[in-house]
């Protein structure tokens, strides 16, 4: 979870939640999660157990690689 | 009762020695629909207590839509951790007992301190992002 809370304390576009599921049954499922910590980065880039910068980054990068940039 | 006993109040006022700037806690609840809500708001209530370095703000979700919608929250309970030069984002979603409270504890260092224990090339690379990104991370309870 620090992780997470570093990248968006270093980044101005970066944002971080944590999320305990046990109050939230329809994250549970909306996600999948079956184990954790599990990540998801942009609704779209995820993986499960305690992993490095090194993946947590590539994750990110990953997820910028297809958003689209905001308009000028 | 407190939810913080003597023992662990003690541990966090040694921890919170490595504060640097000002954290405010804003706690986002909603005590009828919510039961998590009331707990949630005492705990950080009581760990804002803790260090005049801590501040502590509650927010009536239902009463105070706008400023839940301007913290980007969408559900109870709700901790932003907000720095003392702006809002970085970090939230935390449900109770944060167990190994989430640890969580939290870390959240408001390392908020407070504005620095993170990231490698340079890391930081490089999150200086380049130039889009929105959210990531999310789910536990449960331990």
């Amino acid at each position: 979870m620090r992780l997470a809370f570093e990248f968006a304390l270093e980044s101005d576009h970066v944002t971080a939640d944590s999320v305990e599921v046990s109050g939230y049954p329809d994250l549970a499922q909306r996600y999948r999660i079956t184990g954790v910590p599990k990540t998801v980065v942009n609704e779209e880039f995820e993986f499960v157990g305690a992993q490095g910068e090194g993946a947590l980054l590539r994750a990110v990068q990953e997820a910028v690689a297809v958003t689209p940039a905001a308009p000028e | 009762m407190a939810l913080i006993n003597d023992e662990i109040a003690a541990q966090l006022r040694e921890e919170f020695q490595g504060l640097v700037g000002p954290v405010r806690l804003v706690v986002f609840s909603q005590a009828l629909a919510d039961p998590d809500s009331e707990q949630v708001t005492r705990l950080v209530s009581e760990l804002a207590a803790l260090d005049p370095r801590l501040g502590f703000e509650d927010v009536n979700f239902v009463l105070e839509k706008e400023k839940a919608e301007a913290f980007g929250i969408g559900r109870t309970p709700a901790i932003a951790i907000v720095g003392p030069e702006k809002d970085h984002g970090i939230r935390m979603y449900g109770m944060p007992s167990g190994y989430e409270f640890g969580s939290l504890i870390d959240a408001i260092l390392t908020v407070s301190k504005g620095a993170s224990g990231l490698s340079e090339e890391t930081r490089q690379a999150l200086a380049k992002v130039d889009r929105p990104v959210n990531i999310q991370v789910f536990s449960t309870p331990t």
